[in-house]
């Protein structure tokens, strides 16, 4: 062996010429190595094959003469962007590519952004830098952002677009939920902008439950929500029985009874349940509370609780007590104040206490708590933080209960504990948390929740958006939310507003729900007296909806007090109601805009003037408009609706003043009673 | 030098047996107790979902005998093109002879059919393949828009939420999934029509003008969306996935 190496060195270094030689050939080898490594690099492999793919392709000389070979780059200092993503995925900006079924030669999807203002790992993430496959999609040891997958891909809308997007409805789902789910009742999440996110589940106050429901009901809430009511947002602490037992003991014996509250029967609960179905009707519970039918499906609003069971939770003298007047018991309630007569409350709790479910709780038998079991009780509950969510008297509320989650989304990989056998990235992470949080270690408090796989990853979608990006952007690349205002009516009619909740559904100046049409413009918008009529026995307006304005059997006085209030304060600085008459226009004006209604613009496929022909069911029947609506109000409905409500389904038709004017007068004559003046002549 | 190789050499080949080893240690199917003949859908095809995101509803499939009767413990396996994801992927069916999965799709949009087999007594596949739409950015969005203002009208089906306009309309309007009509048409005689009105094509006047409530990019989205949703596809409804 060792003479073979001898003579090998003597063959190759024998001599100063030939040991020049082989020196010399053995840097050429090694200064090749470079342009060699160039030469085979990942990305001309991919150009190369570009290009042979594009050879046999119709419109193959377009496409070569937009091809640049060599690394392409996209640099934006202002944004820390250096994306080398093009040198491989060259055909990002080729639409006629869309047949191509995958990356990387496909273009890239129509988006409201250009690839040469935002770059790729803006959105994608990944190490944009990179040449090589493996370096820019996955994490390496000097890179931990691997490439986001497509179903999180919205995350990166949510770092620059801070409130609801359209074209991202996974994001909006997923921050919808972080407050709908009260996540942020325990998590504290300081938005990017500075506000801290608030819940707006409303979890009612434990305080005085003992008044409301029994411990039996209780206890069977605690194990199981979801099998009170399927629909419920409380989650599952999946509780021992012991656990259940003492909760319910301690909660139960720590309730104080409200004064007035515990009133006796007043009236008999009715047992008539068709009077009771057609007054819940009447009353449009069902605009907010939701019932499982006889087919299984839960039908009706998310705002108030479900009453598939209601029976089995509220005690009588409770509910009459609620129904007489909600506020009595919780004051921010968002329910209204219906001002229901002996009878109606009867009718209506005797409806509503029939609602039961024999079997939920069938197996429940408590016996009386000793005073061990309440002692273990409360601190049961001071672990669980309840009292994150609900008053529950003589217990604090607790400071940061939960990990903050504001910057979540840059959570390093390395300070995660995986689950065996799961990918390593933080999405499938905040993925799996939200889905079984108690995998991830039998003591951890975080509960169960009952979420679809859409709705876990519109959430994780959310989560990561919290980042530290979306904290650092400047505020001139970010577009703001529009703020909540906290809008307040005043005086007497405010309280009244207050007391009937609504803000529940009616929107004004940016306060309140979006169930019913936006209030801020209404005294411009009806006449006196229909509103004061409206407001007293309100009719249908939009036949087609499910939810409607209720009857809150208003007097005189509250119904004028009202409407005085709405017809001075909620006026639109764009329409002068009185700068047009209610009557008194040519019927010829009112003839063409009757043809106008009925030809040019086709109103008939949405709206109905005349019950006998016309079929719209879409927007409001408009046989009685004219004693409705304000003249001023309608001529500039005509000319521009969106101007009036953002995002109403009528269409803009961009009329001219005649039409606008003639339409105006035709509709102006629809006073209802089939004595509209056309009707008439 | 060699030293460098080698170890390169062994990282290799360590990462090879390793990636291998991995595919080997999953776990043993369950075996079947029962076969079927027949394997039918019985909820959650033809729904769409955005590209890369799970479907609203989970795919339900029944295996049958030949009688038509259900099958429990029959083995259901889904399979589909790279990038869709089962949860499960495979399972035996249930009391009712019913397995449900959760679908995740691809990352791209298009149509993604995904297929369901079990054997039957004689070890034959036997299959079913359902399809599933993904939409992109601009079909959603125009979804969106569709939701907003044209569904009333153009979607005949009444849901509990919203009461369609469809039956009472003279003039029926055409139903965006319907293909064998749409298809005909190009992208400039449907914006065209949403832009200004049935009256532009000669056709019906209860189709309004949209051209001053929706803005250029709002209308590409929606024809978008109508070719993506097509039913029979036309020659623009995007790639087809399936598995290889």
């Amino acid at each position: 062996m060792k003479e073979k190496l001898k003579s090998l060195l003597q063959k190759l270094f024998g001599d100063s010429v030939r040991a020049f030689g082989v020196v010399s050939l053995v840097f050429l080898f090694s200064l090749a190595i470079a342009p060699a490594k160039n030469h085979f690099s990942e990305w001309r492999h991919y150009q190369h094959g570009y290009l042979k793919m594009i050879r046999n392709r119709s419109d193959a000389v377009t496409l070569q003469r937009h091809f640049e070979g060599g690394i392409q780059q996209i640099w934006l200092p202002d944004l820390g962007v250096v994306d080398r993503c093009m040198s491989c995925h060259v055909g990002l900006k080729e639409a006629s590519l869309n047949d191509v079924p995958t990356q990387p030669f496909r273009p890239h999807p129509v988006i409201p952004h250009k690839l040469d203002q935002f770059g790729c790992t803006i959105c994608h993430r990944g190490q944009g830098a990179a040449t090589t496959v493996a370096e820019a999609h996955n994490s390496t040891l000097a890179w931990e952002q691997p490439i986001l997958p497509a179903k999180y891909i919205e995350s990166s809308c949510g770092e620059c677009h801070r409130g609801p997007l359209p074209g991202a409805p996974q994001l909006n789902q997923g921050r919808h939920l972080l407050s709908r789910y009260g996540c942020v009742h325990c998590h504290m999440v300081k938005l990017p902008d500075g506000k801290i996110m608030k819940a707006t589940d409303d979890p009612p106050s434990l305080s005085h439950i003992g008044d409301k429901t029994t411990r039996e009901w209780i206890y069977a809430w605690l194990k199981d929500p979801q099998a009170y009511a399927g629909t419920a947002t409380m989650p599952n602490f999946k509780l021992s029985d012991d656990d259940a037992r003492d909760m319910s003991a301690f909660l139960i014996a720590n309730s104080t009874p409200l004064p007035g509250d515990t009133a006796t029967l007043s009236a008999k609960a009715s047992s008539d349940p068709s009077a009771g179905a057609s007054l819940y009707g009447e009353s449009f519970c069902a605009s907010c509370h939701a019932v499982q039918n006889a087919a299984g499906n839960v039908v009706g609003g998310d705002v108030g609780p479900e009453l598939t069971r209601v029976g089995n939770k509220v005690k009588p003298e409770w509910l009459q007590a609620w129904l007489r007047n909600p506020r009595d018991y919780d004051e921010e309630t968002a329910m209204p104040h219906y001002r229901y007569n002996d009878a109606q409350v009867a009718t209506l709790s005797g409806f509503l206490l029939a609602k039961t479910d024999s079997d939920l709780l069938a197996n429940v038998h408590l016996e009386a708590a000793t005073p061990e079991q309440i002692a273990r009780g409360k601190r049961l509950v001071s672990d669980y933080g309840c009292a994150s969510c609900h008053e529950i008297g003589g217990i604090k509320k607790p400071e940061n209960f939960a990990p903050e989650l504001s910057r979540i989304g840059n959570k390093p990989v390395t300070q995660l504990v995986f689950l065996p056998g799961m990918q390593h990235t933080l999405p499938d992470y905040i993925a799996a948390k939200i889905k079984q949080p108690r995998l991830f270690g039998q003591a951890l408090k975080m509960p169960q929740y009952s979420f679809t796989p859409a709705q876990i990853d519109s959430l994780a979608t959310a989560l990561l958006a919290l980042n530290d990006r979306a904290a650092t952007l400047p505020p001139s690349l970010t577009v703001a939310a529009t703020p909540e205002s906290d809008y307040q009516p005043a005086g007497k009619a405010g309280k009244l507003m207050t007391d009937l909740a609504c803000f529940s559904c009616h929107r004004i100046n940016g306060h309140g729900g979006d169930m019913a049409p936006d209030l801020t413009w209404e005294g411009s918008s009806v006449q006196r007296q229909w509103l004061v009529g409206f407001l007293k026995n309100p009719n249908t307006l939009r036949p087609s909806l499910i939810r409607r304005m209720p009857r809150f059997n208003l007097t005189d006085g509250e119904a004028n007090e009202l409407t005085d209030y709405i017809m001075t304060v909620y006026q639109s600085p764009s329409v002068d109601r009185d700068s047009m008459p209610l009557s008194g226009y040519p019927q010829g004006e009112v003839e063409l805009g009757k043809q106008l209604f009925y030809g040019k613009y086709a109103c008939q496929g949405c709206h109905i003037v005349d019950t006998k022909s016309d079929k719209g069911y879409i927007g409001p029947t408009l046989t009685q408009v004219g004693s409705r609506l304000t003249a001023a109000w309608i001529f500039a409905w005509m000319k521009n609706p969106q101007a009036l409500r953002p995002g109403t389904g009528e269409p803009n038709r961009a009329m001219s003043d005649e039409d606008a004017r003639a339409l105006t007068a035709f509709l102006i004559s629809q006073k209802g009673g089939g004595k509209s003046e056309v009707a008439k002549k | 030098m060699i030293r460098q190789s080698l170890s390169i050499v062994a990282l290799f080949a360590t990462s090879l047996t390793t990636s291998c080893s991995r595919k080997t240690a999953s776990a043993p199917l369950p075996q079947p107790t029962a076969f079927g003949s027949a394997i039918v859908e019985s909820s959650g095809g033809k729904q769409t979902s955005q590209a890369g995101m799970a479907l609203p509803q989970p795919l339900v499939v029944q295996v049958n005998d030949q009688q038509g009767t259900a099958v429990p413990g029959a083995m259901i396996e889904f399979s589909a093109a790279a990038g869709v994801a089962f949860d499960p992927a495979y399972g035996l069916t249930d009391s009712s002879g019913q397995v449900a999965t959760n679908v995740t799709l691809g990352g791209i949009a298009g149509r993604y059919q995904l297929t369901a087999f079990t054997i039957d007594k004689s070890r034959k596949k036997v299959a079913l393949t359902i399809e599933e739409i993904a939409l992109g950015y601009q079909q959603t969005l125009g979804r969106q828009l569709n939701d907003q203002y044209c569904e009333r009208c153009h979607n005949p089906e009444s849901t509990v939420e919203r009461v369609s306009n469809f039956d009472n309309l003279e003039i029926k309007p055409h139903p965006f999934s319907e293909g064998d009509t749409l298809n005909k048409m190009n992208d400039a005689d449907l914006t065209a029509i949403i832009g200004h009105g049935g009256p532009a094509l000669n056709k019906s006047a209860l189709m309004p003008a949209w051209g001053n409530t929706l803005s250029k990019s709002d209308i590409e989205a929606l024809i978008s969306y109508t070719r993506a949703i097509s039913d029979p596809p036309g020659h623009d409804a995007g790639p087809v996935y399936a598995k290889n």
